[in-house]
């Protein structure tokens, strides 16, 4: 199984945060997946222009072809102006409209407030259901007293981090088979 | 439509059409070299021609996994090996060439050829030849349009003035050889949305419409929007042809089509597209009323003529050769073709 996570922004250190410990415990409960971390910040990755994503080159082309590849993908993502960032709709942007079908998303959010807690219902699951993803409902919300200096320091969220790393392994075998069982009965 | 060189009284005409991949055959692994492919290509189109299949066309892509780029020099091989089968491009990406010297080439393949060519002009769907030949993506809308337009002109005139964003004018030039006839039937490629189909019926000019799949009724939304577009403008669509394209397997049952088909269409799209076609949607391609005509013979010759009735088109384009299919299936579907398929769709749509 290939896992990618995937860290929505070039801002701040919240989020990459909180996908080192879901990378970590992911590795560490299944050490048989495959799990990529792609952190956007760390990647030059350019605007869409509406070419297919093999097109691509460089790193563009990378940040696409791996997350094309996953079986599951863990989002995180902070809240920017009540939205998710553009640099992650970008990437949704350089993918096909089916890019998700027969893949697992799960995601995680870091937020400034409480306030925002809903982003994701409105603004990130709309995004995911139209790209075809087969969705880890249950979410993490992170807030800003929930880390110190670089370190996740309620263990509420790590407990629910663990909890997120196992549904999106279940969900993800879970679909594989039922899909398996489904295409041998077509028979060709 | 005579202007386009299609007889009403012969019913629908039927036509092959390769993209010109080149791709492994996924059952084996195995790649043929381009060589053996570029004539086992020229050699499917001696086959269809021999069968009595009305036309064959095919394709250019620039890039990995094709084998067809220089499309006009492999027609031009076909030309010379056929004797009755139309020929065309499907499509030439005229955005991306020079009017003038596509002109030149099919002009030239349609004397070669005795009066048989035709070109389906097209923006392309593979947009790696942008870079390749040095045009910016950005303006992949205005350099179709204008690029189109001057094909057509040239058509219509032997003397042509005209000037553009795109390329240097043209003052009195004299665009030669000139095809049989003085003209020839120059087609728009579509795909997709309605929207492409509205363009095509505003400038009047014949539709090619392709088709991956889903049900046949969602396709002749193009159909009508298209003809409408052209009543809008004053055209007579009665005047205006209108052509289908898409994949085609004929087997002896429904079953086994799928089976033989599905590992090509998949691996092959997940290599050109970087998608795989998924397996719930082809398993829906054997519906009656779907677009895709896979199947037995008695079942495509049904589907083939619900669809006619549907689109009320003139000429149906069948892909077969996708993803690495052997030589020894494409013989076989045209086998059946020529036998089975073509008799019955004939006996059934021409008017006598």
């Amino acid at each position: 199984m290939k896992i990618v996570g995937l860290s929505g922004s070039k801002v701040g250190s919240k989020t990459r945060t909180a996908m080192n410990y879901t990378v970590q415990a992911l590795q560490e409960k299944y050490p048989d997946t495959e799990v990529t971390l792609i952190d956007l910040a760390e990647y030059d990755v350019q605007f869409s222009d509406g070419r297919n994503y093999m097109e691509y080159d460089g790193d563009t082309k990378y940040v696409a072809e791996t997350i094309m590849e996953a079986d599951a993908i863990v989002i995180g993502t902070p809240v920017f102006q009540a939205s998710i960032p553009a640099t992650l709709k970008n990437v949704f942007d350089l993918l096909p409209v089916n890019a998700f079908r027969d893949k697992v998303v799960s995601i995680l959010v870091t937020a400034g407030s409480p306030k925002h807690y809903l982003m994701v219902e409105q603004q990130l699951k709309p995004i995911l259901a139209y790209m075809k993803a087969q969705m880890v409902q249950t979410y993490v919300f992170i807030e800003e007293e929930d880390f110190y200096r670089k370190e996740i320091v309620n263990d509420d969220v790590l407990f629910r981090i663990g909890r997120l790393a196992e549904d999106t392994v279940v969900l993800t075998e879970t679909f594989s088979q039922i899909r398996e069982a489904k295409e041998a009965e077509y028979d060709f | 439509m005579e202007k386009y060189r299609i007889d009403k009284n012969k019913g629908l005409e039927f036509g092959i059409y390769t993209l010109g991949d080149h791709l492994p055959n996924p059952l084996t692994g195995e790649r043929i070299s381009a060589e053996q492919r570029l004539h086992e290509i020229i050699e499917y189109a001696k086959l269809a021609d021999q069968a009595g299949i009305d036309f064959f066309s095919v394709g250019e892509s620039h890039q990995e996994y094709f084998a067809t780029q220089a499309h006009a020099v492999v027609l031009s091989a076909i030309a010379q090996a056929t004797e009755n089968i139309k020929i065309a491009s499907s499509s030439t990406i005229i955005s991306t060439s020079d009017p003038v010297r596509v002109y030149e080439n099919f002009a030239t393949l349609d004397l070669i050829s005795k009066g048989r060519a035709e070109i389906i002009a097209g923006r392309a769907s593979r947009i790696g030849l942008f870079d390749l030949l040095g045009y910016n993506i950005r303006d992949y809308e205005e350099l179709f349009e204008e690029k189109f337009d001057l094909l057509r002109q040239i058509n219509e005139q032997e003397t042509v003035n005209w000037s553009g964003e795109f390329r240097a004018p043209l003052k009195n030039a004299r665009v030669l050889p000139r095809p049989q006839s003085g003209s020839m039937p120059i087609w728009r490629a579509v795909g997709g949305s309605p929207a492409s189909a509205i363009k095509a019926g505003y400038a009047g000019v014949p539709m090619f419409l392709a088709h991956l799949g889903g049900p046949a009724t969602v396709f002749k939304r193009s159909v009508d929007a298209y003809r409408e577009a052209a009543r809008s403008r004053g055209f007579d669509t009665d005047e205006l042809p209108v052509a289908t394209a898409g994949f085609f397997y004929a087997a002896e049952s429904s079953q086994q089509a799928l089976k033989d088909m599905y590992p090509f269409i998949n691996e092959g799209m997940k290599k050109t597209n970087g998608q795989g076609f998924p397996k719930q949607h082809f398993a829906q391609g054997v519906d009656p009323h779907n677009i895709m005509n896979i199947g037995s013979p008695q079942e495509i010759i049904e589907k083939i003529l619900y669809q006619h009735e549907l689109f009320g088109h003139q000429r149906y384009i069948a892909q077969i050769d996708f993803g690495g299919m052997p030589f020894d299936k494409l013989q076989k579907n045209i086998e059946l073709i020529g036998t089975e398929i073509l008799p019955a769709i004939r006996k059934y749509t021409a008017k006598d």
